[in-house]
């Protein structure tokens, strides 16, 4: 029955989906001389990998953990292949870059999959932070030595530990009293994400336009932010019935989603700015790399997750009186 | 030889593991004969390379690479026989009447395309290494071949010289215009456009 809302919630999508598609179809027909063709372009392929990322997500959640973990294991490894390839590397670091690549993504995503918490949260952040430092020490190349490995752990951090949070939302019901659908918090979890990016996008080609970063970003606006919060927070709300909170509980998570969506698309694009680069790859067309859509998501999942976490299972008084007031 | 679907697969997975994004700049996929040249960093050059082109284009070209690197050992030796269909030049006994230039004039025929390294070994991958003269003398004998340059870019991060494990980062292969030989250039002047042609598209 859990899978039922999940359900809605894909059909939710292909409704809306379907409707961006007719939108964008219909635009390109009357050829309206006031419309920007390169806006409306951009669109076209936004919706066009919209639909992608959603026929993948859909599929995975109703093949199961598995699929999905194995899915998110696979964009974790394609945005760390971006992220390390704008990265200036020396040749000192190639044996610490291997690991990087090939060992710390695959016993995280493992962890993930036997849902090991103890695991998972701390396998990236103490033993591969140590690793990596001492590894290359090894190599014996002391050039900028501290920034190259900074660079290094960072990569991993987001693009592999903060994201392996995102198909970890997927164990938490087996430790929850509550009950509810695993594939539906997850689809909750990433439709908010994809939608925060949207309508801040949205309310940011208003008249008014107060630039928060213009160094940084030219594109994010205050009303952009505050507009897309408001929106994704009244979505959010009416989606609760999908997900393990209340209509409160919604809302407060769904604002938090859009904030560390704001904060993960700004991040990572101040590092694009230091790099000298507008995207970070060419894999799905018009969105630029893997890791210029995932930004967001990398940043959300881990505090998304946490959340959760604390209001599903923790037991202390706050956690008693958050979990009281948010969830079903 | 191996099947087509043994080797389009093959190149599948080459072409995903080099995670190569490709640009044909001034320049289209085309079954004629041509030589493509390139820089060198890596000893997974050649197999990137051939991998970038369409099915077609690729079923008719042929890497040439060194003997004494491409003979030695299981792997290697099944993909420059079976795969590849690669042109082994032997580094050690070149002999006048048996130059690699003849060699490889008369491997092609009027079909096959070659893909060259002209710097004549791998370099640091910083800059790109001064031309060898083979480039110029195949060009004397056969001043109808197209020449494309192609510019190899990050693949001495991915697996540098004296490394043996690879790293998976994203590589960009850019083929160039195609420039031929002029009718009487000079050795030095032509070489020097070849490597300029490959250093330009570095930039782009």
């Amino acid at each position: 029955m859990g899978d039922v809302r999940a359900m809605s919630l894909i059909a939710g999508v292909l409704v809306l989906l379907g409707a961006a598609t007719a939108v964008v179809q219909i635009l390109r027909r009357r050829e309206d001389p006031s419309l920007n063709p390169a806006i409306l372009e951009t669109f076209r392929l936004r919706v066009h990998s919209w639909w992608l990322l959603f026929a993948i997500l859909a599929a995975a959640c109703l093949l199961g953990k598995t699929v999905t973990i194995i899915l998110f294991g696979g964009l974790a490894f394609w945005a760390l292949r971006e992220f390390i390839t704008l990265t200036p590397t020396r040749p000192g670091d190639h044996n610490a870059l291997f690991w990087v690549f090939f060992i710390f993504p695959l016993f995280q995503f493992v962890f993930v999959w036997i849902n090991r918490y103890e695991l998972f949260s701390i396998a990236i952040p103490v033993y591969a932070f140590l690793f990596i430092p001492a590894r290359i020490a090894m190599a014996g190349d002391h050039k900028r030595f501290l920034e190259r490995t900074a660079k290094i752990q960072a990569g991993l951090l987001i693009c592999v530990y903060c994201l392996s949070y995102a198909p970890a939302l997927l164990s938490l019901r087996a430790e929850s009293t509550t009950a509810f659908s695993s594939a539906g918090l997850l689809l909750f979890f990433v439709l908010m994400v994809q939608l925060s990016d949207a309508l801040q996008y949205a309310w940011a080609q208003m008249p008014s336009r107060h630039v928060i970063v213009p160094a940084i970003s030219p594109g994010r606006t205050w009303e952009g932010l505050l507009g897309g919060t408001a929106s994704v927070t009244l979505i959010g709300a009416a989606l609760w019935w999908a997900t393990p909170f209340n209509f409160l509980g919604a809302a407060m998570m769904s604002a938090v989603i859009s904030l560390m969506a704001f904060a993960g698309g700004l991040t990572m694009s101040a590092i694009k700015r230091d790099r000298g680069v507008k995207d970070y790859g060419t894999l799905v067309e018009g969105h630029g790399g893997v890791l210029d859509r995932i930004d967001s998501l990398c940043f959300a999942a881990p505090v998304f997750y946490h959340f959760t976490r604390w209001i599903l299972l923790s037991n202390n008084d706050f956690c008693e009186w958050l979990r009281v007031a948010t969830s079903i | 030889m191996e099947t087509t679907i043994t080797i389009n697969v093959l190149a599948l997975i080459a072409r995903f593991l080099s995670g190569a994004s490709i640009r044909w700049v001034d320049c289209q996929p085309d079954t004629c004969q041509r030589v493509y040249f390139a820089n060198h960093t890596s000893h997974l050059d050649a197999l990137v390379l051939w991998s970038a082109l369409p099915a077609a284009v690729r079923a008719r070209t042929r890497p040439v690479g060194a003997k004494d690197y491409w003979s030695a050992g299981r792997i290697r030796r099944y993909f420059s026989t079976k795969v590849f269909n690669a042109l082994l030049i032997d580094r050690k006994e070149i002999k006048v009447h048996q130059s690699p230039v003849d060699l490889m004039i008369r491997e092609i025929g009027y079909q096959d395309s070659l893909i060259v390294f002209p710097e004549g070994g791998r370099s640091s991958g910083r800059e790109i290494g001064e031309f060898k003269s083979g480039l110029y003398y195949l060009c004397k004998k056969r001043p109808d071949l197209e020449l494309i340059p192609v510019h190899i870019d990050n693949m001495n991060r991915i697996l540098p010289r004296g490394q043996v494990l690879p790293v998976p980062m994203l590589s960009c292969i850019t083929f160039g215009p195609p420039l031929w030989l002029e009718a009487d250039e000079l050795k030095a002047d032509f070489l020097r456009r070849a490597r300029e042609a490959v250093i330009r598209l570095k930039e782009r």
